[in-house]
């Protein structure tokens, strides 16, 4: 983490409920500083409120209660179409009567730019996009890829002070979206424009966000960056959430200076980084699979490490998952990248092997 | 039992016979286009051969003759240029395009926001909308239009209101009615008639189109800086133009022909083409001069059927 002094907030977001009257909060008491220039991901599952919120930011729905400044500007009673925010859509929303130029040129025309700016500029963002042969064209003549370009053009093409993004990669296949995943978040850093983005797919936010929220039921788990919010979860929705995760419920036994040790049905963890706790305690380990070590052999010492007998092996090309079955049934996700070619020793289904972790593994959640 | 058929029911042995997954599909376009083949096609012809010949009294000549070893061929042309010639043929063609397109002009002006405001109604209160105006199709069609003359004529109570309204001293202004308190067998009572009348077939296709319309459109055009009312005019409208295109045809074509409204609530002064050919038919008994003007008629309507087919084939392009 950088130690210099935290810019002050561009976009304010100040206990902000949202209640559409269906007995639970839509939004509940949501508050969230975004700086300028980052591309913030609202991250969770679907129904947990992320696009409520950014609907409010857009202006399409009213906030219950609660605030939103952006540069210090209250957007209270603004309209959406005098906001200085725009919006990608999910699916991009394209007007399909219009060509990709008149798509992209609609805004200027509203904001009664003159027509040689407005051409001058429209090229521009085609440029930008590389669809500057595709001007004449209408949305449905283009691939889903193109299309998801020419709105992300249509969106920068006022310099919004604010851009949203509602799932921008959703409607593209999975090996697209990866490629394009790199590419929408160079085009955003180039521009510079402030970015929210609502995402249902956390390697979607991972790849393309500065930070991260975590959010689900309409509050906010967890902000950080991606690496904070992968690494050092702070609850099990959010350890669970992201990626895979054993989870394994234990009481905190032994508490020394450098070191706890928390009992587990099948195994006794040592976590050796700066955690403190009090004997009795009851907590839950969470343990990444690929932070798991496979062996034929009984590891030394008795702490960190578990037997079990190999119920399944898939090959994913660069890894490999296990899933060790433990005595009594529960079962623990192992993932091994493959940096051999062909490991000769990779225990095969059936077998019994101890699976091993360092002390610096385990993430310890108290909620 | 040893073996049960999968097939089981009538109609799946029926859709597993070669035969029928060879021809099924074709099968069921066939049966319609025969249908107008026989229906309209074929006395089409018939009233293409009958304006082409002359009458003897009642007996319509026939136009092949095979008399003493020669067959001869009598064609009659004389009946289109007498439409060409007489100057009544072609003014009330013209009338019969004004009031179809004064009507289409109404009912869209009604219409378009009628459907606007059905298609955006609440999805429980829309079946019940779209029930009301489908409710006047229960009745006879000659029912609702006699009794328009009964509220319309002197004493009828949508008379007495314009009267008091002051109304017709507006639509005497614009020549619509001959004089004050009175709206029967008029342009005014006969533009009535067909807009009540041909009003549903304008909404019903509008409302097709407006309730299909993607929302998002319009939130997309809001965040980029356009007001409801340019949102409206920029995306809705734009997006709605097949159904107005639809509608306007569906209203347009059948008034120019339209006989039973201009018979009973036209006057003197609304010349409409179908009360000229039941003349022609029926008063005059000319029936090949009026099997000319229906040719004609016909032909004339198919100009603007075809740029409506032109447009849909366009639309549905567009669409995929």
């Amino acid at each position: 983490m950088s130690l210099a002094p935290a810019p002050p907030a561009y976009l304010e977001i100040r206990d902000v409920v949202k209640d559409f009257g269906s007995g639970s909060l839509a939004v509940n008491h949501v508050s969230l500083d975004i700086h300028k220039g980052e591309i913030f991901a609202l991250l969770g599952s679907s129904g947990c409120g992320k696009t409520t919120l950014l609907r409010m930011l857009a202006g399409f729905e009213v906030p219950t209660q609660g605030t939103i400044l952006l540069d210090g500007q209250n957007l209270a009673g603004l309209p959406p179409y005098l906001r200085p925010i725009n919006m990608m859509f999910q699916s991009y929303a394209l007007f399909p009567h219009l060509t990709v130029w008149e798509n992209v040129a609609f805004g200027l025309k509203r904001e009664g730019m003159p027509r040689a700016n407005i051409a001058e500029r429209v090229e521009a963002m085609l440029k930008l996009v590389q669809l500057q042969k595709y001007g004449k064209r209408k949305p449905h003549q283009l691939s889903g890829g193109q299309q998801q370009r020419v709105a992300l053009a249509r969106s920068l093409a006022k310099r919004p002070q604010l851009m949203l993004l509602d799932e921008p990669l959703g409607a593209l296949d999975k090996k697209l979206r990866e490629e394009t995943q790199v590419e929408l978040a160079n085009i955003i850093r180039e521009v510079g424009v402030t970015c929210v983005m609502v995402t249902h797919d956390q390697e979607e936010a991972m790849t393309m966000a500065t930070r991260i929220a975590v959010m689900s039921e309409g509050k906010i788990l967890q902000v950080g960056t991606p690496g904070e919010i992968y690494e050092t979860p702070t609850t099990r929705f959010v350890a669970d959430f992201i990626g895979s995760v054993n989870l394994m419920d234990g009481k905190v036994v032994v508490d020394e200076p450098d070191f706890v040790e928390i009992d587990c049905v099948y195994c006794r963890h040592r976590v050796g980084h700066g955690i403190t706790g009090n004997v009795g305690m009851d907590v839950a380990v969470a343990v990444r699979p690929e932070k798991i070590r496979l062996s034929r052999t009984r590891p030394d010492g008795e702490v960190n490490h578990v037997k079990g007998t190999v119920r399944d092996r898939s090959y994913f090309g660069s890894f490999t998952v296990y899933i060790l079955e433990l005595e009594g049934g529960r079962r623990l996700k192992v993932s091994e990248s493959n940096v051999d070619r062909h490991r000769a020793d990779a225990p095969a289904a059936g077998e019994v092997a101890w699976a091993t972790w360092p002390d610096t593994a385990q993430v310890v959640l108290t909620q | 039992m040893s073996h049960r058929p999968l097939a089981t029911s009538f109609f799946d042995r029926m859709h597993a016979h070669p035969l029928f997954r060879k021809h099924g599909r074709k099968a069921v376009i066939v049966v319609p286009y025969v249908w107008l083949l026989i229906f309209f096609l074929f006395p089409f012809f018939i009233i293409l051969r009958m304006s082409l010949t002359d009458m003897e009294g009642v007996v319509i000549q026939p136009i092949l003759q095979f008399k003493e070893g020669i067959l001869s061929l009598a064609i009659n042309v004389n009946h289109y240029l007498f439409i060409l010639k007489d100057d009544l043929y072609g003014k009330t063609y013209l009338s019969s395009m004004r009031y179809a397109a004064i009507t289409t002009f109404w009912c869209l002006f009604i219409g378009y926001p009628f459907s606007y405001f059905m298609a955006r109604a609440r999805p429980t209160a829309q079946p019940g909308l779209l029930m009301m105006v489908m409710l006047p199709f229960w009745t006879s069609f000659l029912l609702r239009v006699y009794a328009w003359k009964g509220l319309l004529t002197e004493g009828g109570w949508v008379c007495r209101l314009l009267v008091a309204l002051h109304v017709d001293d507006l639509l005497v202004r614009l020549d619509l009615i001959p004089s004050q308190g009175l709206f029967m067998n008029t342009p005014f009572s006969l533009t009535i008639g067909m807009v009540y009348t041909y009003l549903p077939f304008m909404i019903l296709p509008l409302y097709a189109t407006l309730s299909k319309m993607d929302l998002r459109l319009l939130e997309a055009a809001a965040d980029l800086g356009a007001t409801p009312w340019v949102g409206f005019w920029k995306i809705t409208v734009p997006l709605s133009k097949a159904g107005i295109i639809a509608g306007s045809m569906l209203v347009f074509i059948p008034c120019i022909g339209e006989y039973v409204i201009p018979e009973l609530l036209g006057g003197p002064r609304t010349l409409m083409i179908g009360r000229v050919l039941w003349d022609e038919f029926f008063s005059n008994n000319d029936w090949p001069m009026a099997a000319s003007v229906a040719v004609v008629v016909i032909l004339l309507i198919i100009v603007p059927l075809a740029f409506f087919n032109k447009y849909q084939a366009e639309a549905t392009e567009v669409r995929t």
